[in-house]
């Protein structure tokens, strides 16, 4: 429908169509729709999500209209699933809306297989122990689970799945694959069908600089034994070389060069990050391996064979300054080396899917050719369950934080908001969720809170007073304006899982929302 | 609706936990208690610039944080594209004013709170209106947007005799910005922190092609747009004025961009590009105006209350790799034209409105064209509506000094219109004018010679 293109025209531009259609496709389950969970799966619903079901057992109250918009007076005294679910539903009549009147603690404990039907799975304001046990259903049923809380004046964001892997990461900055140092026939014999010496002004200023650098690499390393600029000398040596070719002031293509000139010492071969996912184990596949990990095996034979210790070329070059012809030539060049390259990959993927039994035919090509242009970019994203970070966090981690300025009101919440679940369970309440008995409730708080570092192997560490006095003071509020950006964060990284594009915050991610200075723990 | 005054303490269950309980770690003059939040719900007074996708947000926020009397202004109509984030419009509402659809769909929801809309440009609303909110918030997505905002803003600042800024006279903003899962939120401190202007080189001027290349060496498919765009459209359609929001008239950029892609050789002309790069698309989601808003409302909730510390000075936040975030400390430029005491005028006290004006279109610092004057809310001259310049020709012959009541020293405000890269932008810049010969009199004196 052209009006529903239209009206996600913003977005895809940012994911494409085939993230839109990820997006439509799944289906995501809120527990608990408070601000919130309604902040999160408003966004959610906004972007076009296939369907929610939202997860409440509570009424809603007179409180709940000061904080969360998908609620009003008439809601008050109805089921709030109910309500909220109603109020989604009218941002975008596309999305399939469901709701159960139930307490998410109720369906963990006695439902745990109701949550495998989802995409992924949302939980807000879940305190500690069902959070633990819905972690592991997630983890059993494979089913991704994003955790969201806001607390007063600070929150938390967590991811928990076993492994997200990722294809299009879409970095922000990332060097071009020009292979200036290291170029094939086609590219080095064009390269040589152009003279850098030529008198024609108009051509002279429009050779483009891939080529100045090809040429001048190779007489270069002519001039020093094979060998490329390395030293700062030599660099700005080289600079000058290229200066001195000159012969206007005015040409661009030359500046351009003179700026990239340092991409002509890009090291050889792939990155260490690529170089951990093709020696991962799961790069030794067999029938059960997933779509990504039998391109991977692919790729690691080609790195090895015609790769010739590199990764399929991206084919994409920037624009540069250029006459059209010498730029439409060059970037034919570049693609044909690219395809090239990815026929190499794909004969590999489908000998090897042949290999373990599956379907030759089983990866499109389309999903094989979008793989070997993002080769340099693979992304491999693990998370430890929840109870391993709990029980066993990185303690050199944890001390570095606990000693650092920059993280000391990070991590002090980090434990905080665990320490306010013990006290619930302690005292069924939150600390300081009624006036009165202030003292009393700040020194269980702060027993508890030292209790919990020492279980984590902290002894002696302690938080400060005024950051116990100030979670005390929150009284387990939940703020429309945190709960606004909690649920934007969670939702923003629901979209990332989702579309499998871009990357996924790692570690939990403790809002600050006293002077903003928030940070990611990765314990 | 629900009458307000009898509206229950229930409601605020969650922010009275921030309004009414002491702590450590809050603003020096957070005065916790019942008192402040009903002086929050009942004295102050914000103003949303835009009504967009922060917009939506922002008037959301700030009706479910305690206030009541907001207003938002806003130009433009609703459009299909805004439906993916700006979460109070619906396609029915496709074609009305943003600032009125939003502000009654806020209401709507939120009983107690009241919002005024205004749709129209920000440029035609006196200076004098925006100086009735003790905060504004901007949630724009122009650089030049926000740049008149806040040099109206920081119009009402004054310095004492010892070029300290006056507390009383600070109208703090808080402004927030995104592009696709990045943004930005800062607080803007008229004296104190950085203003837009201090800060400028944040925001640099977008990149254009040179002409040359689309006419001679297109080698991209955006050079080919940009060609069909800028150069052929004019060669063909001989003073007929391009309309970007016209299908027809991108329909026939998509065409001729299609082939001069293929006489080139150059693959990539989409009709989905040509728009993006005709209009200049900012991709947009409601995920990150969620955020950035609600960080600036809570923001703006502390610059009211105290209740916490504040933001100093900018959040910069980043989705795209993993995520990040940082909080910077700006300083303020301390020579700033906008938000620094002004540029000193010494002039004779027989000068005329007329001999001023010209003065300040050719003051190398100002370079003010089209100017209009006004002194202390009072309209001196005005260049528009014509109504008004009719009714302010006739100072245009009298002395500036006896116009602003023989005062021997003064600041005045010039709005006008600027060249900055090849473009021209309304601006609004402050004067500090001084009488030579005249002493500096005290009060009385003064109201005795008048
Ligand atoms: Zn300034």
């Amino acid at each position: 429908m052209a009006e529903t293109k239209t009206k996600y025209d913003r977005q895809i531009r940012i994911w494409g169509e085939q993230g839109q259609t990820a997006l439509e496709k799944a289906s995501i389950c809120l527990l608990n729709c408070g601000p919130t969970g309604s902040e999160a799966l408003k966004n959610l619903v906004l972007g076009g999500v296939g369907s929610i079901t939202i997860i409440d057992g509570s009424k809603v109250e007179e409180g709940d209209l000061g904080n969360n918009f998908m609620v009003d007076e008439s809601s008050i005294g109805q089921s709030k699933a109910k309500c909220v679910c109603a109020f989604l539903q009218e941002l975008n009549d596309a999305v399939k809306a469901k709701f159960v009147e139930e307490s998410p603690e109720a369906l963990i404990e006695m439902n745990p297989s109701f949550f495998s039907q989802f995409t992924l799975v949302i939980a807000t304001q879940l305190k500690e122990p069902s959070m633990l046990k819905l972690d592991k259903i997630c983890r059993q049923a494979d089913v991704m689970l994003v955790v969201a809380r806001s607390y007063g004046l600070t929150g938390l964001v967590r991811i928990s799945l076993k492994e997200h892997t990722v294809i299009e990461s879409k970095p922000d900055h990332f060097l071009d694959d020009l292979r200036l140092n290291n170029p094939w026939p086609e590219l080095k014999r064009f390269a040589e069908s152009i003279d850098l010496s030529t008198t024609d002004p108009v051509v002279h200023k429009h050779i483009p600089y891939v080529i100045i650098l090809v040429k001048m690499a190779e007489e270069w390393a002519n001039a020093h034994n094979g060998s490329l600029p390395s030293t700062r000398e030599e660099k700005r040596e080289f600079k000058d070389l290229l200066k001195s070719k000159k012969i206007a002031l005015d040409e661009d293509n030359y500046k351009e060069a003179i700026d990239a000139s340092f991409k002509i010492s890009a090291s050889r071969g792939i990155s260490s990050n690529l170089r951990k996912i093709i020696d991962d184990s799961s790069a030794e596949v067999d029938s059960a391996s997933s779509d990504f990990w039998v391109m991977v095996a692919a790729l690691k034979e080609f790195i090895l064979n015609e790769g010739d210790g590199e990764a399929p070329l991206e084919g994409a070059i920037p624009d540069m300054t250029s006459s059209t012809e010498f730029y439409v030539n060059l970037q034919k060049i570049y693609q044909a080396k690219a395809e090239e390259d990815f026929l190499a990959v794909e004969r590999r993927v489908r000998d090897i899917l042949k290999r373990v039994g599956r379907d030759p035919a089983s990866i499109s090509k389309g999903n094989i050719k979008s793989f070997c242009r993002n080769a340099r970019k693979l992304m491999v994203c693990r998370y430890r369950s929840i109870e391993d970070e709990f029980n066993s966090p990185t303690l050199s981690e944890l001390q570095k934080y606990l000693t650092d300025e920059d993280y000391s009101i990070a991590v002090g919440f980090y434990i905080l908001l665990r320490a306010v679940d013990r006290f619930a369970t302690n005292y069924n309440r939150f600390p300081g969720l009624f006036d009165g008995a202030v003292d009393e409730d700040i020194s269980r708080l702060k027993t508890i809170a030292v209790g919990i570092l020492s279980d984590l192997g902290c002894n002696g560490s302690t938080l400060t007073d005024d950051l116990i006095n100030e979670m005390h003071r929150f009284g387990g509020a939940e703020l429309h304006t945190v709960a606004a950006v909690i649920g934007g964060i969670a939702s923003q990284e629901v979209i990332k899982l989702i579309t499998k594009q871009f990357i996924p915050m790692s570690g939990t991610f403790i809002f600050n929302a006293i002077d903003h200075k928030s940070q990611l723990l990765g314990l | 609706m629900a009458n307000p005054d009898f509206e229950s303490n229930a409601r605020w269950r969650d922010l009275d936990k921030l309004l009414l309980r002491p702590g450590n770690l809050v603003n020096e003059n957070f005065e916790p208690g019942p008192q402040l939040r009903s002086d929050l719900q009942e004295y102050a007074r914000v103003l949303v610039v835009g009504a967009g996708g922060l917009g939506c947000e922002l008037l959301k926020d700030f009706a479910l944080s305690g206030f009541r009397n907001l207003e938002v202004i806003d130009m433009d109509r609703i459009e299909v594209t805004n439906l993916n984030r700006q979460f109070l419009f619906r396609l029915q509402d496709v074609g009305r004013p943003k600032a009125e659809v939003a502000a009654q769909r806020v209401m709507e929801r939120v009983s107690g709170v009241n919002i005024v809309p205004h749709f129209c440009r920000i440029e035609d609303k006196e200076v004098e209106f925006y100086n009735d909110f003790n905060i504004i918030a901007l949630g724009l997505d122009s650089i030049e947007a926000r740049s008149y905002i806040n040099a109206v803003a920081c119009s009402f600042l004054e310095y004492d005799s010892e070029d300290n800024p006056i507390q009383e006279t600070m109208k703090p903003m808080v402004d927030g910005g995104t592009e696709g899962f990045k943004g930005h939120a800062r607080v803007i401190m008229p004296g104190v922190t950085p203003c837009f202007e201090c800060t400028i080189w944040l925001f640099p001027p977008q990149v254009k092609f040179p002409l040359c290349t689309l006419a001679e060496t297109p080698r991209t498919a955006a050079h080919c747009i940009e060609y069909a765009h800028l150069i052929k459209w004019d060669e063909v359609n001989s003073g007929k004025a391009f309309d970007a929001d016209d299908p027809e008239h991108m329909q026939w950029i998509y065409s001729e961009a299609t082939k001069r892609a293929e006489l080139f050789g150059i693959p990539g002309v989409t009709y989905s590009l040509t728009q993006g790069v005709v209009k200049n698309i900012i991709p947009a989601i409601a995920s990150t105006n969620a955020i950035i808003s609600a960080a600036c409302a809570l923001e703006a909730l502390k610059l009211a209350t105290g209740c916490s510390k504040t933001l100093s000075n900018y959040l910069t936040y980043n989705g795209l790799e993993g995520l990040h975030t940082k909080v910077t400390e700006f300083f303020k430029d301390k020579d700033c034209l906008v938000c620094g005491p002004g540029v000193l005028l010494e002039l004779d006290t027989s000068i005329t409105l007329q001999k001023f004006i010209e003065l300040v279109e050719e003051h190398p610092k100002l370079l003010l064209a089209k100017a209009s004057v006004t002194h202390r809310g009072k309209n001196l001259y005005m260049q528009a509506p014509p109504v008004l310049e009719e009714m302010t020709r006739s100072n245009l012959n009298l002395p500036l000094y006896d116009l602003m009541d023989k005062t021997p020293k003064d600041v005045i405000h010039i709005t006008g219109m600027v060249s900055k890269n090849d473009k021209k932008t309304s601006c609004l810049r402050k004067l500090r004018v001084v009488f030579k010969g005249v002493d500096v009199v005290t009060e009385m004196d003064t109201a005795g010679g008048a």
